[in-house]
């Protein structure tokens, strides 16, 4: 699930930056680490852009399909 | 009716059914109460038990429809007020208390119901916290069991909004109070998790009376959180309001909208974490650097050190150092400025975009400087072995070749550097760049 990926890839990003800070690696290792800390931020950024800002309604037809309908609020009519 | 005045035979049914008549006619709507024993409940559906006080008893009936209709159950020992009519059982002969409407006594029907279910789901372990799921840190859908006209949607839609949480909100409208709410808001539930793609539920309704809120009591609502597989926030009525699904639901807010600011966290929150690990992440590459850096300086110094014993050649391997030193550190500052200058914009940017020009950039110059550093490395290795062939030219025998010689004292050997030293008779060695010769001092001169 999305979710679940982006706290792992939240987590990644912080183990990269612990064990940078730890300073027990070579410099080849920092490298590494430090790439796969910018590829985790770069993940992180991107789910945060991509979940949409949609409000709608679940209805479940006779069926047991699924459809979603626009849903607004009376106010903002 | 005359009974009493001529002598008149009645069946056992009749006077039953005149006894009957009697009692039904004086008895029709009677306020009871006293303590429940020999409490039965058999299949029919009715209920039987005996009433009893200090100084009587009495059996009560209460009939399938009016049975159902209850939310509590009864328990022997139990003290209950009862409205109905009294009747005879004919078949028996025994008269009964028949009740339409039952309520505990002393505590009141619906807190009685909510403290049985609440008591029953206990011991099965429904409360668990081991059960509880933990919350996403980002969902990506929320699915929302509530009523579409209600306060809670707009308070929930509300907070979102003000937050702008980036997030996709799903609503199953139900009905939240009334016949087959309970019913309608747990087949929402089983539905969100057939539909799967939400990531947490945030199930409840405004505030209201006890009686409003019912329907949030009832097991069958309870079950369906249980059952769960995304985990359920509930938010039902205000913050004093405590129902059955606040304790089956893995997070229960004290209100609608703390659900919504409970499930959501900000997107500048998020982006401030973000932007917080991403510098570190880049400071943290910055000191390895100058670290490295530093140990690029050490192994000049290593190399340059013998060198220092050489006379003229260590002004060319100086020269060498310097060179290869100011190389590597150009190299390392311009890749040091660009790493700051990136991670700079990092901070003050979209980090992650840049980021990644910086981790690509980054691995072409760390091959570069891999590439760079052993050239250099090696370069400056062929240099001190060339200087090694040019340190023969000052070998004792080179300057022997040139017209010098060596003068030891004979027999121990010593060399004589001073002269003032001598004395008259003392024995020397010289060494010639072919053979050698013996000679005797005559006269030392100090200058």
């Amino acid at each position: 699930m999305a979710v679940e990926k982006f706290e792992t890839v939240l987590k990644k990003l912080e183990d990269a930056v612990h064990k940078l800070e730890g300073g027990e690696l070579t410099l080849e290792e920092s490298l590494k680490v430090f790439e796969e800390g910018v590829k985790a931020a770069n993940f992180c950024v991107k789910k945060l852009d991509e979940a949409e800002k949609k409000v709608e309604l679940l209805l479940k037809q006779k069926d047991g399909a699924f459809i979603k309908r626009e849903f607004s609020l009376e106010e903002d009519r | 009716m005359d009974l009493f005045t001529e002598k008149r035979i009645l069946t056992v049914s009749q006077l039953t059914q005149l006894i009957r008549g009697v009692l039904e006619e004086n008895f029709e709507h009677v306020w009871l109460e006293g303590e429940v024993s020999n409490m039965a409940a058999p299949a029919s559906g009715h209920l039987y038990f005996t009433l009893k006080d200090a100084g009587a008893q009495i059996r009560c009936v209460v009939f399938r429809a009016s049975a159902r209709a209850m939310r509590f159950k009864i328990r022997n020992g139990m003290g209950l007020v009862l409205r109905g009519r009294v009747s005879v059982f004919d078949q028996r002969g025994e008269y009964q208390f028949i009740a339409e409407y039952l309520e505990p006594k002393g505590i009141g029907a619906l807190q009685l119901a909510f403290n049985q279910l609440k008591e029953k789901l206990a011991r099965e372990g429904l409360f668990d916290e081991l059960r509880k799921k933990p919350l996403p840190g980002l969902p990506r859908r929320i699915g929302v069991v509530t009523s579409a006209t209600g306060a809670a949607v707009h308070d929930i839609l509300t907070v979102l909004k003000r937050r702008h949480a980036p997030v996709e909100v799903l609503i199953i409208p139900v009905k939240v109070q009334g016949e087959g709410a309970a019913r309608e808001i747990a087949a929402a539930i089983r539905d969100f998790n057939l539909y799967r793609e939400v990531d947490v539920l945030i199930v409840g309704r405004g505030g209201g009376s006890m009686e409003d809120l019912w329907a949030f009591n009832e097991e069958v609502v309870a079950r369906a959180i249980s059952a769960s597989r995304i985990p359920v926030v509930s938010a039902v009525g205000h913050e004093v309001d405590f129902t059955i699904t606040d304790f089956v639901a893995d997070l229960r807010a004290p209100t609608p909208s703390a659900a919504a600011e409970m499930v959501v966290r900000s997107r500048e929150e998020l982006e401030g974490e973000l932007r917080h690990l991403t510098t570190r992440l880049s400071s943290a590459m910055g000191r390895k650097l100058s670290g490295a850096r530093e140990r690029g300086e050490g192994l000049i110094r290593a190399l340059k050190d013998p060198s220092l014993l050489v006379g003229h050649l260590a002004q060319r391997v100086d020269d060498q150092a310097a060179r290869m030193k100011g190389a590597l550190n150009g190299s390392l500052r311009r890749r040091r400025e660009r790493l700051d200058a990136l991670a700079h914009r990092l901070q003050i940017m979209n980090p992650a975009v840049e980021a990644e020009r910086c981790r690509e950039r980054l691995l072409i110059l760390s091959a570069g400087m891999e590439n760079a550093m052993q050239r250099l490395l090696d370069g400056l290795r062929e240099k001190a072995a060339v200087s090694g062939a040019r340190l023969h030219a000052f070998s004792p025998l080179a300057t022997l070749d040139r017209g010098y010689c060596i003068a030891r004292r004979h027999p121990a050997g010593e060399i004589v550097r001073d002269a003032g030293l001598l004395e008259q008779g003392d024995r020397l060695g010289l060494t010639f760049r072919h053979g050698s010769a013996r000679c005797v001092v005559e006269s030392a001169d100090e200058s």
